[in-house]
């Protein structure tokens, strides 16, 4: 079994227009940039994007709702895209807010075969309105759902041909959940290793969610915030 | 002293060794250059990090590390990371000792709402939600009065809430109040200011018990 693709244009040729796609990174970190750019040469339109940002207006995700490729985005935060912006008050894009622990834990449900799940987050808020709440041992709740796609697109640092997973910092955040809730997981690594070289103990994904391996050509790793210290003298 | 700085040193004294807390964005992620001597605590970032730094030098910079404000970040030692799915169960259940966050409105409930105003696009609320459902203790940081001197604190927030009854401490430039089965407990008024004049900056019953301290 060797589950290496070879480029990632081969890696999206069978994404059709209308899918859901998941898009692991947070803000500009740890995203799949290279499958989202071959998503981008595809053209593939009317896409349903849940990804935690739309990324910014000529990167990330943010080049695929530029393109006009996305018609509905699913996140927990949409700021630091000024198109995304300008297409949702002219409504050319829908989009759904999603508290953050409660968008990633609808989709460790719908990885994990959950039916959904009662959390106290967004009690008493627009987000429980229409929603069946519960009270647990005195505390309020709310029901949220699980959370799928066709695709998930994640963005790890080695992967074995096995389709196991190793990441590095906060790159990871919710790549390895992802990877679990979709039809097809298409990952792509930095570097791939023969099976038996990544240390078992540190895999965090196991490879039986990953479909497909692509090791990415080119990884531009754009940062949102460039914050530095200086050195003081003394 | 500036009121940023008066606002975030003041929070920094509410900090106990051993404790793990989460900054939000903005102001809150100031109180982390006044954790007070022999106070050891650890940052969480939402986006799954405990143990963050400060920013790195120009020679030290990793794109693989940000905070939950997307800056770049360093690790100290003992980091661990883990993924959005962790760092949220990590808030939910409770295992977050506090958190501080910004806030356009509170209210006598401790009710919250610091994530969108009417009549503007609504950009989403982060992790707000979560932080301020899960975490132990949750400290508002923010200036008493808006820039036209309107009231933030209030009998009953009119904006959409962020959680119902969740805070337990706001911090401004003018005072320290605990929010409190009874009602707002005026703790503490700034060296210099007035009780009547944090009376009139604010838009909800203050209570006191006992004496009023200044900071």
């Amino acid at each position: 079994m060797n589950k290496v693709i070879p480029s990632a244009a081969d890696a999206v040729a069978l994404i059709r227009d209308g899918a859901t796609i998941m898009c692991g990174g947070f803000g500009l970190c740890g995203l799949p940039e290279n499958l989202i750019r071959a998503l981008h040469a595809r053209g593939t339109r009317n896409l349903t994007v849940i990804s935690n940002n739309p990324g910014v207006d000529d990167f990330g995700v943010g080049m695929l709702v530029r393109a006009k490729q996305v018609s509905h985005f699913i996140g927990s935060y949409v700021g630091e895209n000024k198109e995304f912006e300008r297409q949702a008050i002219a409504g050319e894009i829908k989009y759904t807010l999603v508290p953050q622990g409660t968008f990633a834990e609808r989709i460790r449900a719908g990885g994990a075969g959950i039916g959904g799940f009662f959390t106290p987050t967004g009690y008493g808020t627009i987000v429980a309105d229409g929603k069946e709440t519960r009270v647990i041992d005195g505390r309020n709740y709310v029901l949220e759902a699980p959370l799928r796609a066709d695709f998930a697109f994640v963005k790890a640092y080695k992967g074995d041909s096995k389709g196991n997973l190793m990441y590095r910092k906060t790159a990871r955040n919710f790549n390895p959940v992802m990877a679990t809730a979709a039809t097809v997981t298409i990952a792509e690594v930095e570097v791939i290793v023969e099976p038996g070289q990544l240390d078992p103990d540190a895999i965090v994904t196991p490879g039986i969610y990953v479909t497909h391996l692509l090791k990415g050509a080119y990884f531009e790793k754009r940062i949102e915030r460039r914050t530095v210290r200086q050195l003081q003298a003394v | 002293m500036e009121k940023r700085e008066r606002i975030v040193r003041r929070i920094a004294r509410e900090l106990h060794d051993g404790d793990y807390v989460n900054l939000g964005i903005g102001m809150p992620t100031l109180v982390a250059n006044y954790v007070p001597p022999g106070i050891d605590i650890t940052l969480h970032s939402e986006n799954g990090m405990l143990g963050v730094g400060p920013y790195p030098l120009e020679s030290e910079i990793d794109p693989d590390l940000v905070n939950a404000g997307k800056e770049i970040v360093t690790e100290l030692p003992g980091t661990s990371y883990f993924s959005s799915a962790d760092s949220f169960a990590m808030v939910r259940g409770g295992h977050i000792d506090m958190t501080v966050l910004g806030a356009l409105e509170v209210d006598e409930e401790g009710n919250l709402a610091n994530w969108m105003v009417p009549g503007k696009m609504m950009k989403g609320m982060g992790g707000a939600m979560d932080l301020v459902a899960g975490a132990k203790r949750v400290i508002v940081a923010m200036e008493h009065t808006t820039k036209d001197g309107g009231h933030k604190i209030l009998k009953k927030c009119a904006l959409p809430l962020t959680g119902t009854k969740v805070v337990q401490m706001i911090v401004t430039e003018l005072a320290v109040i605990e929010v409190t089965p009874g009602g707002l407990v005026l703790r503490e008024i700034a060296s210099d200011t007035t009780l009547d004049a944090v009376k009139k900056a604010t838009g909800a019953t203050l209570h006191v018990d006992g004496e009023i301290a200044h900071f």
